[in-house]
C-alpha cells in the first residue's frame, strides 16, 4: 500500500514534468519547422508558473462548481490512467484494479469535464466549444475502440487463458509476433487509425475545433483564466504522454535492456531512456508534424472523415485480424 | 440570446469588436440555426478618427503625412490617390519619371499586401505554418521599399507635383534582384496555397459572391475580379504610366477553368497579382524616361503654397490600390490652401456590403475566412456611429439621398 502511494506520487509528478517537457519539445520543433525560433523548452513551465499566480476569475453567469470542479476533474482523470498505463521498463502501478475498458473510459472523462466546464462558463463561445468537443468525442470514439477491441480479442485468441485486455499483458506480448500477413496489414491500419485518433483526442490542429483559436477565441476554455486555465494546460500536457503511451504499449511495447542482456539497475535505464525516446517519436509523428502541415478543419468535415473515412479503416483492420485469428492460426 | 423568428429559434453570437480574427475593431452579429449562418448585421463605427476633418484644416503639404497614416498597410496608395486629387484639382503638372516610380512603389506595396494578406488568410484557417513562411518571404520587399524611400512602411515618397526621391542607376540591380526571388518564389506559393488539400478543403465553396452580387453590390478590387468581374482602375481608367504598360484585371479563370467567386478564386486571384505587379515593375524599370521628378525645393515648396493658395477648384483622385479602388475627392476655394472638402472612400466602403451574400449559409468555422477574404482595412474604412440616449439610428438609402441632395443645394449656396 505504501509503495503504491509513493508510486503515485512519483508517477503523478513525473507524468505532470514529463508532459511539460515534452509540450516544450513540441512548441520548439514545430517553431522550427514554421521557420521560427520558438521559445525555450522550459517556456510551458514558466507558463504554469505565471497561470498559478494569475488571477482565477469566474465569469457573473457561471455555475461556479461545475465551472471550478471541471479542470480537476479533467487532470484527475488524465493522471489516473497514467496509473493504468506500463511506463518504460514498469509494469502499471494498478495492474489487477482495472483494464483497458477502464481506461477507454477514463480518456474519455477529460473531454467530457472540458465540456461540461464550458457550458457552465455561460460564455456562447464556450457553449458552441463544448458541443463541438462532444461532436469530436462521438467521433473519434468508434475508432478507438475497434482499434483496442481487435488487438485484444487477437491476443487472446494467440494466447488463451490470459487476461486480454489488461494492459499489463499486452505490454508483456507484443502482437506483431502473433499475426499472420492478413493481421499485419490490419494491424498497420489500425495503428494509422491510432495516430490520427490522437491528435483528434488532444486537440490539435487540424482537430482543434473545440478551441478553435481564430473562430471561438480559446472556445470550451475561452472564460478560464489563472489556476483553472493551468490545470487544463497541465491536463492536456498530461494527456499528450497518456495517448503517446497507450499507443506504445498496445503497439510497440518492445524493451531494449533485455535485447542488450542488462539486467537490473542498468536495464530499467536503459528502457526508460527507450520509452521516451520512443514517446518523443511518436508525439512528433501525430502531433507537431500534424499540426504544422495542416489547416483547421470544419466540424462538418471533422465529423465526416472520423465517422466514414477512418471508422471504415478501422473496421477493416478489425475484419482483417478477425479473418487472420480465423484461419491463420 | 435567443430570438424567435417565424417560428424557429435563432442564436446570435457577437464577433467583435475585438476578436482573434479581426485584426482591427468591427462588430458582427451572426444569426445562427447550429452551426449555420441565416444572417449577419455589420456594426462600424469602432475605430473613427476623424483624418478627413483634420485635413480640412491643414494645407495639402501638410496632409500629405495625414492621408498616408490612414491605413499602415497601402499607405503610399491613399498618397498617390490624394496626391492626384490636389493635381488634378489645381492643374499641377508631374513629370513622367516620377509617374514611373510611383507606380513602382505602388506596385511594391501590392506585393507586400498581398503577401501579408495570404498569410492572414493561413492564420485564419488555422494554418500558422504558411502565416510564418510569407511573413518571411515578405520581408524582402520590404527591405526594397525601404531601400528605395528609406521607410518600410509609410514612405513618405510621394509628394504634390511628383515624387521626393530618385531611383538611382545603383538601386536598380537590387531591385530587379528582389523581383526575381519573387518570381522564383512563386511556384512554390501557388503550390502551398492553391495544392493543399486542406485548404482547399476549408476555401472552395466557401464565400461565394456570384457575379451578379458582385456587380451590383459595386465590389471592387480582388474581391470583385475573384468573381469574373473585370474591373480595374489601372485598366478602366488609366493614369500616371499605367498607360503605357501591359496589364490587363486579373481572373480566375487564368488558373481554373470556371469562376465560382469562393475564398479560393480570391487566393488565386491575389497571388496572380503578385505575379502581375512583378512583370510590371520590370516594364516600368525598362521603360522609365530620364528627367525631373518633381521635388519641390524649401524655396519652390513656398512658391507650391502660393499656387495652392491661389487656385480653385476641384478634384478626384483615383487608384487601385492592392484592395480595391481607392477614391479622394478634395476642394480648394480661392484665397485659402486649406482645402474645404477631402472625401475619403476606400476600397474596404465598397466591399463592405458583398459580406451578406457571402455569409449566406456559411458555417461558423467559415466565419473567419470570410471576414479575411475581402483584405478588410476597418481604420480606412470606418464612420462615425452617432448615439443619442443610447438609440441608434440608421438611415436608408432614401434618407442619406435626400441628405446629399440637401447638402448639394447647400454648398451651391
Amino acid at each position: 500500500m505504501v509503495q503504491l502511494f509513493w508510486g503515485s506520487v512519483v508517477i503523478l509528478f513525473g507524468g505532470v514534468i514529463l508532459g511539460l517537457i515534452y509540450q516544450g519539445v513540441d512548441r520548439k520543433l514545430a517553431a522550427r519547422m514554421q521557420a521560427r525560433i520558438g521559445p525555450p523548452i522550459v517556456q510551458p513551465f514558466r507558463d504554469i508558473k505565471k497561470l498559478l499566480v494569475k488571477e482565477n476569475i469566474v465569469p457573473e453567469n457561471a455555475i461556479p462548481w461545475i465551472y471550478n470542479g471541471a479542470p480537476f476533474l479533467a487532470l484527475a482523470a488524465v493522471v489516473t490512467v497514467l496509473f493504468y498505463l506500463p511506463l518504460g521498463d514498469q509494469r502499471p502501478l494498478f495492474s489487477g484494479y482495472g483494464d483497458l475498458i477502464l481506461v477507454l473510459y477514463l480518456l474519455a472523462l477529460p473531454a467530457v469535464a472540458l465540456a461540461i466546464g464550458g457550458f457552465a462558463s455561460g460564455s456562447p463561445y464556450a457553449v458552441i466549444g463544448a458541443q463541438r468537443e462532444i461532436v469530436m468525442m462521438m467521433s473519434y470514439e468508434l475508432p478507438l475502440a475497434a482499434a483496442i477491441v481487435a488487438l485484444a480479442w487477437r491476443l487472446d485468441r494467440a494466447l488463451p487463458g490470459i487476461t486480454a485486455f489488461s494492459l499489463k499483458e499486452i505490454a508483456a506480448h507484443p502482437i506483431w509476433a502473433y499475426l499472420g500477413p492478413l493481421g499485419f496489414i490490419g494491424a498497420i491500419l489500425l495503428v494509422g487509425v491510432l495516430l490520427l485518433v490522437m491528435p483528434a483526442e488532444l486537440s490539435k490542429i487540424p482537430f482543434d475545433i473545440a478551441e478553435a483559436e481564430t473562430e471561438l477565441a480559446g472556445g470550451v476554455t475561452v472564460e478560464y483564466s489563472g489556476r483553472n486555465l493551468a490545470l487544463l494546460r497541465i491536463a492536456d500536457a498530461v494527456k499528450t504522454v497518456v495517448m503517446g503511451a497507450l499507443i506504445l504499449a498496445l503497439f510497440f511495447p518492445y524493451r531494449l535492456g533485455g535485447v542488450l542482456g542488462l539486467a537490473g539497475a542498468a536495464g530499467g535505464v536503459v528502457d526508460t531512456v527507450f520509452f521516451l525516446v520512443k514517446l518523443f517519436l511518436i508525439i512528433l509523428i501525430a502531433v507537431t508534424i500534424v499540426r504544422v502541415a495542416a489547416a483547421r478543419l470544419k466540424v462538418s468535415q471533422v465529423a465526416y472523415s472520423f465517422w466514414v473515412p477512418l471508422t471504415g479503416v478501422a473496421l477493416a483492420g478489425l475484419v482483417l485480424i478477425v479473418l487472420d485469428g480465423l484461419f491463420f492460426m | 440570446m435567443a430570438r424567435v423568428t417565424d417560428e424557429r429559434t435563432y442564436y446570435t453570437i457577437p464577433i467583435g469588436p475585438t476578436h482573434p480574427s479581426l485584426k482591427e475593431p468591427l462588430q458582427f452579429a451572426f444569426d445562427l440555426e447550429g452551426e449555420r449562418v441565416v444572417d449577419v448585421e455589420i456594426k462600424p463605427g469602432w475605430n473613427h478618427r476623424g483624418v478627413e476633418v483634420l485635413g480640412m484644416k491643414r494645407n495639402p503639404l501638410q496632409t500629405l503625412y495625414l492621408a498616408e497614416r490612414i491605413c499602415g498597410i497601402c499607405s503610399v496608395s491613399h498618397l498617390i490617390a490624394f496626391s492626384r486629387a490636389v493635381e488634378n484639382a489645381l492643374g499641377i503638372p508631374v513629370p513622367p519619371r516620377a509617374e514611373y516610380i510611383r507606380v513602382i512603389i505602388a506596385e511594391l506595396e501590392r506585393i507586400h499586401s498581398h503577401i501579408l494578406w495570404a498569410g492572414v488568410a493561413a492564420h485564419e484557417l488555422g494554418f500558422d505554418t504558411l502565416l510564418h513562411l510569407t511573413w518571411r518571404v515578405r520581408e524582402q520587399v520590404m527591405d526594397i521599399l525601404e531601400l528605395l524611400t528609406g521607410n518600410r512602411v509609410n514612405y513618405a515618397l510621394v509628394t504634390i507635383g511628383g515624387v521626393r526621391r530618385d531611383i538611382t542607376k545603383e538601386q536598380e540591380p537590387l531591385v530587379r534582384q528582389a523581383l526575381r526571388y519573387y518570381k522564383d518564389l512563386l511556384e512554390m506559393l501557388v503550390d502551398a496555397f492553391l495544392h493543399d488539400p486542406t485548404i482547399e478543403l476549408r476555401t472552395r465553396d466557401v464565400g461565394v459572391l456570384s457575379y451578379k452580387d458582385a456587380l451590383e453590390l459595386m465590389a471592387v478590387g480582388p474581391t470583385a475580379r475573384a468573381s469574373g468581374v473585370k474591373k480595374d482602375i489601372r485598366v478602366d481608367q488609366p493614369y500616371l504610366a499605367y498607360p503605357a504598360l501591359e496589364l490587363s484585371p486579373i481572373t480566375p479563370d487564368l488558373f481554373r477553368p470556371e469562376i465560382h467567386g469562393d475564398v479560393y478564386d480570391k487566393i488565386i486571384v491575389r497571388l496572380l497579382e503578385i505575379e502581375q505587379a512583378i512583370g510590371l515593375i520590370e516594364q516600368a524599370l525598362a521603360k522609365m524616361p530620364e528627367g525631373e521628378i518633381g521635388h519641390a525645393t524649401k524655396e519652390e515648396m513656398t512658391e507650391l503654397l502660393v499656387q495652392i493658395k491661389e487656385r480653385e477648384g476641384e478634384g478626384i483622385g483615383r487608384h487601385e490600390a492592392p484592395r480595391g479602388e481607392l477614391f479622394h475627392y478634395i476642394r480648394f476655394q480661392a484665397d485659402s490652401e486649406i482645402p474645404i472638402l477631402w472625401k475619403v472612400k476606400c476600397p474596404t466602403y465598397s466591399n463592405l456590403m458583398s459580406y451578406r451574400p457571402m455569409f449566406q449559409g456559411a458555417q461558423i468555422a467559415d466565419i473567419p475566412i470570410i471576414i479575411a477574404c475581402i483584405d478588410p482595412c476597418i481604420a480606412c474604412m470606418d464612420r462615425v456611429i452617432v448615439r443619442r440616449d443610447g438609440r441608434e439610428e440608421v438611415w436608408t438609402a432614401e434618407q442619406l439621398l435626400a441628405k446629399s441632395w440637401e447638402k448639394t443645394r447647400r454648398l451651391k449656396g
